[in-house]
């Protein structure tokens, strides 16, 4: 199922960021209950410059620029949530999520549960994520596993323009607290983005990017990009299978099965820190639904434990790319 | 005794080599960025230098600071030495930080600088936390955190400060109100004109001074400082001043006007004060050329010293996690990518 149905509609060539803010723009549009908030969204357009100009659109009202206070806008996007807004809430950088800790896991993330089902938390936060920059550790963060990880909330993340407008809209459609999380180094990347409106991947569901027979590469974000790249460069040696995860929480357990059913060899490629994150949670669904299937070690590509330093040459070893996923890949095939 | 003594002649001079130190690091520091040289991002001071200085200069030597993201001027305010800081903002191993910083890292704490700071508000619960250690090691010495205006709607920010205030902790948190956050102007970030009021909430002093003007820093933070040496607790100070510069360096600066910053300029914090010390007949238009010279052949040294300083190696991005060995580490490092990664050979083959 290459690229769910995309040969069969309408689509428009973006990067990511303009399927981010197309997409924002259309939701905006298509429902009053939608606002955004956030650092600098609105005057400034986003450091990143996501939002851009929707604030001339759509008004201050509908993007809003808030205080720098991440524990007070995080929460307050959870009040609004449980009273029948629909917040979608830029947090700039994802390693901000430490000063908005206790809002978003004490309260967003319990609030339905603990109220027995009582109340909806229709939240959507886009987070930036990730290395390459130079920004040092605390603008490089990769911290979805921390959020996955956590019961009552929803991570996503995408690693292609479509995804990320497919995505997007569920999240915000979602009655439940999404986390969107963009890494900052694939905003440019572009890519065929359906013009539909009503386009929306659901929230739960990988993607086979690349068929292969020999070994299947399970990646997000960035390393979707370079897992495709490396799969061109081996093609008529390797016959590499590429997944998009898409979904971190929850995860599609089928789609990495039934891969696995096929090349019995599994390579995880994501950016976060190898310890107890995204792979293993990967790799123990492997194991425990298609453990006979497997004929090598899983391997996995992340970052070695460590926090993301400034200097280049430090980045630059711990930050993944195409080359350890293809060296990855040769060590199992 | 303070570090720098603004009742005299010398003390006066040296402030004013610190303040044109300051600019001269982050003009260099623009230009270098600008160029690609250095990585990240670069938050200049330009405009604020008679915050950090006159701050700085009314502590001791061995009295802690905490910074913010803007933390060049406040390191050699504080007296920390410009090579390792420009090393730092190159990402050498003989910066400060061993290239793992960067310009938003920089510290030094045997220096009583407690790092500059990523996190907007991170600041002042460690300045409470170094007077907590004053406090219980009953030490002569303060703290005093460096925080912006925006920084003032986090809450750990008023977290910090109703702690430090119902201790009476020796602390003393100083507000550098230049107008922005970011681009998003202080008046609609907060509520009240002076920023000073939060004192009121914790039943401190909060006063207002004139950023631009060294002095009247100064004298804020003396006080400031005897009031926390004699046990009565911190004191909140706002410095109204200005950036002149954007955000960070490449910011396009949408959300303010050009006269609005000329009418900054024209209040340049270094300027004004080598007018006061020229009209007081200590100073001459000669005397200001040779300082401003100084400071020129110190950061060009500093410059020189960052491009000549090697760069780390691969293998050092896992040094300094821990300060015990870990094995998980070690074998990362060992294991570096090349050399074909972790080996199976507990038996992959089937
Ligand atoms: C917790 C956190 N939120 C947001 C940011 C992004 N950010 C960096 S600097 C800045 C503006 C800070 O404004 P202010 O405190 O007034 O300091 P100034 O830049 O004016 O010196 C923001 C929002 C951050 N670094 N940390």
């Amino acid at each position: 199922m290459a690229s769910a149905g995309l040969e069969a509609e309408q689509t428009e060539t973006m990067t990511v960021r303009e399927a981010i803010r197309e997409t924002l723009r259309e939701e905006l549009d298509r429902d009053e209950d939608v606002f955004l908030m956030g650092e600098d969204i609105a005057t400034m357009g986003g450091v990143l410059d996501v939002t851009g100009d929707l604030h001339e659109q759509f008004g201050k009202d509908r993007v809003r620029d808030t205080p720098i206070g991440e524990s007070g806008f995080m929460g307050a996007a959870t009040g609004a949530a449980a009273t029948g807004s629909r917040p979608v809430v830029e947090l700039m950088f994802s390693d901000f999520i430490g000063v908005a800790m206790e809002q978003t896991m004490n309260q967003m993330a319990k609030m339905r549960y603990m109220f027995g089902g009582k109340t909806e938390m229709p939240v959507t936060v886009r987070t930036t994520e990730g290395g390459g920059m130079g920004a040092a550790s605390q603008h490089s963060g990769t911290v979805h596993a921390w959020i996955a990880h956590f019961p009552g909330l929803m991570a996503v993340a995408p690693g292609t323009p479509a995804a990320a407008k497919g995505l997007l809209k569920s999240a915000i459609r979602s009655d439940d607290p999404v986390f969107f999380f963009e890494n900052k180094m694939i905003y440019e990347q572009s890519g065929e983005v359906p013009t539909d409106e009503e386009f929306t991947i659901p929230l739960g569901e990988a993607n086979v990017e690349r068929e292969g027979s020999d070994v299947t590469v399970v990646a997000t974000q960035r390393l979707v990009g370079e897992s495709l790249s490396v799969a061109d460069d081996l093609e008529g040696d390797t016959d590499v299978e590429v997944i998009d995860l898409r979904s971190l929480y929850p995860l599609d357990t089928d789609t990495i099965v039934e891969s696995l059913n096929k090349t019995g060899r599994l390579v995880v490629a994501d950016e976060s820190p190898l310890s107890y994150g995204t792979h293993a949670e990967v790799v123990a669904r492997a194991v425990e639904n298609a453990f006979y299937s497997l004929d090598a070690p899983i391997q996995r590509v992340g970052v070695p434990d460590t926090h993301m330093p400034f200097s280049p040459p430090l980045e630059g070893e711990v930050l993944p790319g195409g080359e350890e996923v293809r060296d990855a890949i040769e060590r199992i095939v | 005794m303070p570090s720098i003594d603004l009742e005299t002649e010398a003390g006066r001079k040296e402030a004013l080599r610190r303040m044109l130190t300051i600019r001269w690091f982050d003009e260099t520091a623009g230009e270098r960025f600008a160029d690609g040289e250095i990585p990240g991002f670069v938050h200049l001071y330009i405009g604020e230098e008679a915050v950090g200085v006159g701050a700085c200069a009314a502590l001791e030597e061995d009295d802690y600071i905490t910074s913010t993201h803007r933390g060049h001027g406040h390191c050699i305010a504080k007296g920390l030495d410009p090579k390792p800081m420009m090393a730092e903002l190159y990402g050498k191993r003989d910066g400060y930080c061993n290239g793992k910083g960067g310009s938003m890292h920089i510290a030094d704490v045997d220096a009583g600088m407690l790092g500059a700071n990523g996190i907007v508000g991170a600041g002042p619960p460690l300045g409470t936390g170094a007077a907590l250690t004053i406090d219980r090691k009953d030490e002569d010495r303060v703290a005093l955190s460096f925080l912006g205006d925006g920084a003032v709607a986090q809450g750990q920010v008023h977290s910090a400060v109703n702690l430090a205030a119902t201790w009476d902790l020796p602390v003393i948190f100083l507000v550098e109100n230049n107008g922005y956050g970011e681009g998003t102007p202080a008046d609609e970030q907060h509520n009240v004109e002076n920023l000073s009021a939060t004192a009121g909430a914790y039943n401190i002093p909060g006063i207002t001074v004139d950023g631009m003007d060294v002095t009247a820093v100064n004298e804020a933070v003396s006080e400031a400082r005897k009031r926390a040496r004699d046990g009565k607790g911190p004191t909140f100070i706002e410095a109204e001043t200005y950036r002149f510069h954007g955000h960070f360096e490449g910011d396009e600066e949408l959300y303010r006007e050009d006269d609005e910053v000329e009418r900054w300029e024209a209040r340049d914090p270094i300027d004004s004060f080598a007018e006061r010390l020229m009209d007081r007949g200590e100073l001459t238009d000669d005397g200001f050329e040779e300082l401003t010279k100084e400071a020129k052949s110190t950061i060009e040294e500093a410059l020189e010293y960052a491009l000549d300083a090697e760069e780390p190696t691969p293998q050092e991005a896992y040094d300094d996690m821990f300060g015990a060995d870990v094995p998980e580490l070690t074998r990362f490092a060992q294991q570096v990518r090349a050399d074909g990664g972790p080996d199976h050979d507990n038996g992959g083959e089937r």
